[in-house]
C-alpha cells in the first residue's frame, strides 16, 4: 500500500577505487610534509569512492525509505509530531545567519531574535528567566535538576538529594536525577491516572531536594491536584520541576509557573515545532522562577539600552555553568522563534485548542469502535491511551502487532508501551496540524485492522507486510553485532 | 489560523461527536483559579512580512572574512548536503524507533558509524551526541565506568586543551564527584610536555585526555602521551578535529602497539567541520568511538546490521539496554533525542569528499594556515607563539593589547582571530586564528595588509 524504495546497497558497495566529486575538492594539492612522519597517517581512511550523482541517488533513495512528517499522519504520542512549517528552515538558513561564527562580535540581529523568544518563552510559562543553551530535553532537564542542587547547596541543605518522580515519568527523568547525582524515589499514580497525595506525603522529607513531573501526564490527562502537590513539595523544602514535553496540551490555557512551578525545561523541537530530523537536533531551553534565576545556564542573552550582549560567568557568578561548547543549538531556537513570530498571541492559544479538540475526537470516534480507553472518564489532553487489554487476551494480539499493522496502512504507528503502567497499550497523539479526514482515515484503518484481529490475526503477527523490511531480529542485532562496515581483508 | 486546517463545520462535527458545546470545555479538568489570562506576546506574522524582518536583521549581521577557528571551523560545503539533508523524509522523521518504517535513516547511520569508525581507527561508534564539548563530558563518564582499576574518578585535562571543553565537562560531570586536574603546556612547543605527567606516575588516575591538534592548532606528541597513559593503567580519550584525520594519525594507532591493543580507548569531538554551517554555534554534533571492548559503557544510540523474518538484511537501534528508556537511573547517559539531523549532513558530506577530498581539503587548510602565519608574522610586532607543528591554526603574540586590534580589524570586514588575553593570561597579548581551506589568497593579502595597517596606526597613536 505505501511506495517506500525497497532496497538500497550500501554506499561502500557503490564506488570504485579511484571515482572522485573533485568538483567538491579544493584546488589546489599541497603536501603534508610539514607535519612529522610520526604523527602523519599513513593508510587513508576507508571512506566511499563515489561520484557526486550516485552519492545525490542514494541519500535520496535512503530518504525514501522513510516515513515522515511531509509526507505520512504520525500520531506518535508524547513526542508532537505536528507539521514543521518551511519557512523556519527557509529564514533560518539565510546565508548571513549561517556564516555567524559563534566567537565573533555579538550579531545584533541574530541576538535580538533570540532575546524575543526567551521573552516569549518567558510569559507563555509563567516563569521569571529563560536560558536557551540545553541542546535538547534530556539536557534541559539535566540543567533544571543541576539548579536544584546549586539552590540547596547555596543555603547549606546538603542533605537535599532525593528526587522524586511518578513511576509513568518518561525515562529521561530518572536517568538526569542520577547524572546530577541524586537518588530516584518513584511514586504511583491513582486510578484516574493522578498522582497518589498519600504516597507523595509519605515520600517528602528532609532529603527530598524536588519532583519531576509532566502535566497533562504521560497518561495523557492533567494532574487536577497539581495545586496540593506544588504545597506538600515545597512545604517538605522542596522545589517542583516541570517536564515541558507535554506542554503543547497547555499553551496558553495554563502556565506552570501559576502552578507553582520553580523550573521548566521546554522541548523546542515538540511544542515549538522544530523538525525531529530523525533523532535530533533537538532544544530544551529551560525557564525558572525567582530563586532559581542566579542558577541558569549560561549563555543567555542579555539587554543594554538597544544593545544586546551574551552574559556570562561576569554576570551570573552561581550560574550551573555551561553545558555546550557555544550557546546551545542556536539554529534550532531561530526555528523556534520563527514559528511563534509566525503564529503570534492568537496561534499560541490555538495551537492547545486544536490540539484537545483532535485528541478528544479521535478518543470518542475509537471508544465507539470498540476500543478501550485507559482512562474512559477524563478528558484527553492533547494525546490518550488506548489499551488491548482485551484484544489481547480475545485474539492474543499486541499493541505492537497493531503498531505495525498501522505502517501497512500508511500511518505511522502511535507510541508501544508508553507508559508502562497501562498493559499493552497505544499512546495516540494527532497534534493540531492534521484535518479531521486524516484523523477518520486513521480511524477507518483502525476499524479495519480491528476486524482483521477477529478473522485474521496471523496478519498482524507477521505484519508489516509493505515495508522495505520485515520485523527486525532485534535479539540477533544485539548478539552479534554489527556496528560498522568493513572493507573486505 | 496558522497551520490548523479545521474549518467551521469541522470544528462543529467534531464537538457534536465528543459531546461538548465548545473547544473550551475541553480545557475544564484545569481548575478555574489556574487558568491563564490573555498572554502578552506579539500579533501573528504572515511568511512574508516575517521573511522581510529576518532578512534585514540576517544582513544587518553581515558577512566578514572570518579567520576565527577555535572549535568551530569554516569549510566549503557542497550544494547537495544540505538539499538533501532538508528533504522532508530526513528533516520531519522522528526518532527510528519504528525500524520497518525507519531504514533510510537507519542505513545512514550505520553508514556514519563505519565512516567513523575508518576515520578514528576504532571499532564501534554511537549515532552522536549534542557537540564537541558536552561528548567530551560523556566520554570522561564512559571512562569511569570503563576503567575498572580505577577508583579515583580523576580525570587529567591538559591546559592545551579547548579551556570550555575543560568548563563543559565540570558542569556536567562534576555533579557525580568526577575531579578534573589540569596539566600545564611546554610554553616554548605549545604543547603537552610529558615531564608535566610524571608526578600521576604510578597513581590511581582515570584517564587522560589529549587534545590532537590543540587548542593551539599545535600537534601533541600523541604516542608517548598514550604509552604513559597505559603504563600507568590510564584510559586514554582523544579529543580529535574529523577533517585533521586524513592527515593525522588516526587515535586507533596513537602509541607502542601492546598485548592490550593500542591507541587511544575512547575517542569524541566536534562534528561540525563534516559539512555542517557555523550558524552561531549550533547545532552541531558530537562524536564518539570506542573499541568494541568499551561499547557496552558508550551513551546514545547504536545501530546495527541484522536480518528480517525472511533473512534480508536490515537496520535497527540495538543495545538499547544501556539508554535511559529501558534503563532510567542506571542507564549510561540520560540523552535521548541527539543531533541526527546532522549527522546526516555530515554523511553526505563525507561520501562526497571521500578520503582523497578530506585530505585534499586537510592539506589545503594547513597550507592556508602556514601562508596566513607567514605573512601575518611578518608585520611589525607580530610574531608566532609556538615552534610545534601544526594544523589549521596557530597563536600568534601582538606587542599591544588584542582587542582593540579586533576591533579595528572588524571595522574593515575581518574576523581577526580569538583573543587569548582571558583565558591564557599568561602567553601575554595572545590570539587565535585559523585559516581553512575556503580562504584565498586575496583574504589572506587584505589581512595582512590590513594588520599593518592597524598596527602601525596603533604605534603612531601610542
Amino acid at each position: 500500500m505505501t511506495e517506500l524504495q525497497a532496497r538500497e546497497p550500501l554506499i561502500f558497495e557503490l564506488g570504485k577505487p579511484g571515482r572522485q566529486a573533485v568538483t567538491q575538492f579544493p584546488p589546489h594539492a599541497p603536501g603534508t610534509a610539514e607535519i612529522p612522519a610520526h604523527l602523519r597517517r599513513a593508510v587513508p581512511p576507508a571512506l566511499p569512492e563515489v561520484s557526486e550523482l550516485q552519492a545525490v541517488r542514494h541519500f535520496t533513495r535512503l530518504s525514501q525509505m522513510n516515513f515522515s512528517i511531509d509526507t505520512h499522519f504520525y500520531p506518535l504520542g508524547s513526542c508532537t509530531m505536528k507539521y514543521n512549517p518551511k519557512a523556519c528552515n527557509s529564514f533560518a538558513m539565510l546565508p548571513e545567519f549561517l556564516a555567524l561564527h559563534p566567537l565573533g562580535p555579538e550579531p545584533q540581529g541574530f541576538m535580538a531574535c533570540m532575546y524575543e523568544l526567551q521573552e516569549m518563552l518567558q510569559e507563555i510559562t509563567g516563569m521569571q528567566g529563560v536560558s536557551l543553551t540545553p541542546m535538547a530535553g534530556a539536557q534541559g532537564e539535566f540543567a533544571g535538576v543541576a539548579m536544584i542542587r546549586a539552590y540547596h547547596q547555596a543555603r547549606n541543605d546538603m542533605g537535599r538529594t532525593e528526587i522524586i518522580v511518578p513511576q509513568a515519568a518518561h525515562g529521561t527523568n530518572p536517568a538526569t536525577a542520577a547524572m546530577c547525582g541524586c537518588s530516584v524515589k518513584e511514586i504511583p499514580c491513582d486510578a484516574n491516572g493522578d498522582v497518589d497525595i498519600a504516597a507523595l506525603r509519605a515520600a517528602v522529607g528532609p532529603a527530598t531536594a524536588g519532583i519531576m513531573l509532566t502535566n497533562p501526564s504521560t497518561l495523557g490527562v492533567f494532574e487536577h491536584k497539581i495545586a496540593e502537590v506544588a504545597r506538600i513539595v515545597h512545604e517538605a523544602g522542596g522545589l517542583l520541576y516541570y517536564d515541558g514535553a507535554n506542554l503543547n496540551a497547555i499553551l496558553g490555557k495554563v502556565r506552570p509557573g501559576d502552578m507553582g512551578f520553580d523550573v521548566i525545561h521546554m522541548n523546542l523541537h515538540k511544542t515549538f515545532s522544530t523538525p525531529h530530523g530523525g533523532g535530533g537536533p533537538g532544544s530544551g531551553a529551560v525557564g525558572v522562577g525567582a530563586r532559581l534565576l542566579p542558577y541558569l545556564p549560561i549563555p543567555i542573552v542579555g539587554r543594554d539600552g538597544a544593545r544586546y550582549r551574551w552574559l556570562t560567568e561576569r554576570d551570573l557568578p552561581q550560574s550551573i555553568g555551561r553545558l555546550s561548547g557555544f550557546m546551545g543549538n542556536a539554529g534550532v531556537n531561530l526555528r523556534a522563534y520563527i514559528y511563534m513570530r509566525l503564529l503570534g498571541r492568537e496561534g499560541m492559544v490555538r495551537v492547545a485548542e486544536f490540539a484537545a479538540l483532535n485528541a478528544n475526537y479521535l478518543m470518542k470516534r475509537l471508544q465507539a469502535a470498540g476500543f478501550e480507553a485507559a482512562y474512559p472518564k477524563r478528558r484527553a489532553s492533547h494525546e490518550f491511551i488506548v489499551t488491548l487489554k482485551s484484544e489481547n487476551r480475545l485474539y492474543g494480539v499486541t499493541a505492537m502487532d497493531v503498531a505495525k499493522r498501522l505502517l501497512d496502512y500508511g500511518f505511522h504507528a502511535p507510541t508501544t508501551y508508553f507508559p508502562l503502567l497501562v498493559p499493552e497499550c497505544l499512546l495516540i497523539e494527532p497534534t493540531e496540524t492534521e484535518a479531521k479526514e486524516d484523523l477518520d482515515r486513521f480511524c477507518e484503518a483502525m476499524i479495519a485492522i480491528r476486524r482483521e484481529m477477529q478473522h485474521e490475526p496471523e496478519k498482524l503477527a507477521a505484519a508489516p507486510h509493505t515495508m522495505p523490511v520485515r520485523r527486525l531480529n532485534d535479539v540477533r542485532a544485539a548478539k552479534q553485532l554489527d556496528l560498522a562496515w568493513k572493507p573486505a581483508a | 489560523m496558522a497551520f490548523i486546517p479545521h474549518t467551521a463545520d469541522d470544528i462543529d462535527r467534531m464537538l457534536e461527536r465528543i459531546g461538548a458545546q465548545s473547544i473550551d470545555d475541553l480545557f475544564d479538568e484545569i481548575p478555574a483559579a489556574l487558568r491563564a489570562g490573555a498572554l502578552k506576546l506579539p500579533p501573528a506574522m504572515g511568511e512574508m512580512e516575517l521573511g522581510r524582518l529576518l532578512t534585514e536583521r540576517a544582513q544587518g549581521d553581515g558577512r566578514p572574512v572570518n579567520f576565527i577557528g577555535a572549535g568551530a571551523y569554516e569549510h566549503h560545503i557542497p550544494a547537495p548536503v544540505w538539499a538533501i539533508t532538508t528533504r522532508g523524509e530526513f528533516y520531519s522523521a522522528y526518532t527510528p524507533y519504528q525500524a520497518e518504517a525507519s531504514q533510510g535513516t537507519l542505513q545512514l547511520i550505520y553508514e556514519y558509524q563505519s565512516m567513523m569508525c575508518a576515520l578514528t581507527g576504532m571499532e564501534v561508534s554511537n549515532a552522536s551526541l549534542y557537540d564537541g564539548a558536552s561528548a567530551l563530558a560523556e566520554a570522561c563518564l564512559m571512562a569511569v565506568r570503563a576503567n575498572r582499576g580505577s577508583n579515583s574518578r580523576r580525570i587529567l585535562l591538559p591546559r592545551s586543551l579547548n579551556p570550555t571543553y575543560r568548563q563543559v565537562a565540570h558542569a556536567i560531570a562534576g555533579n557525580q564527584g568526577l575531579v578534573f586536574e589540569s596539566v600545564d603546556f611546554d610554553r616554548a612547543a605549545g604543547r603537552t610536555a610529558l615531564q608535566a605527567l610524571l608526578p600521576y606516575s604510578g597513581q590511581d588516575v582515570t584517564a587522560l585526555v589529549i587534545q590532537q591538534p590543540n587548542f593551539f592548532g599545535c600537534l601533541e606528541e600523541v604516542d608517548e602521551l598514550t604509552d604513559w597513559a597505559h603504563q600507568n593503567k590510564i584510559l586514554v580519550i582523544a579529543v580529535v578535529n574529523p577533517i585533521s584525520l586524513a592527515v593525522l594519525k588516526a587515535p586507533g594507532q596513537w602509541g607502542a602497539r601492546t598485548e592490550a591493543g593500542h591507541g587511544a580507548d575512547i575517542v569524541c569531538g566536534e562534528g561540525q567541520p563534516l559539512g555542517v554551517p557555523l550558524a552561531s554555534g549550533g547545532p552541531y554534533f558530537g562524536f564518539m568511538t570506542t573499541r568494541m571492548q568499551y561499547v557496552r559503557q558508550m551513551p546514545g544510540r547504536i545501530v546495527g546490521r541484522t536480518v528480517d523474518t525472511e533473512g534480508r538484511p536490515g537496520f535497527s537501534l540495538t543495545l538499547q539496554a544501556r539508554e535511559q528508556h529501558i534503563r532510567r537511573s542506571k542507564a549510561t547517559s540520560n540523552i535521548c533525542t541527539n543531533q541526527g539531523l546532522l549527522v546526516t549532513a555530515a554523511t553526505i558530506y563525507m561520501s562526497l569528499l571521500g578520503a582523497a577530498g578530506l585530505q585534499r581539503v586537510a592539506a589545503a587548510s594547513l597550507q592556508r594556515t602556514a601562508d596566513l602565519v607567514a605573512r601575518l608574522s611578518a608585520v611589525a610586532g607580530v610574531k608566532a607563539a609556538f615552534t610545534a607543528a601544526r594544523f589549521h591554526e596557530a597563536v600568534l603574540l601582538l606587542d599591544r593589547p588584542v582587542p582593540p586590534v579586533l576591533n579595528a580589524l572588524a571595522q574593515r570586514g575581518i574576523l581577526g582571530g580569538l583573543d587569548l588575553t582571558d583565558r591564557y593570561p599568561e602567553l601575554g597579548h595572545a590570539l587565535l586564528v585559523c585559516a581553512t581551506e575556503t580562504k584565498l589568497d586575496v583574504d589572506i593579502d587584505s589581512y595582512a595588509a590590513a594588520l599593518a595597517d592597524v598596527m602601525q596606526v596603533a604605534r603612531a597613536a601610542a
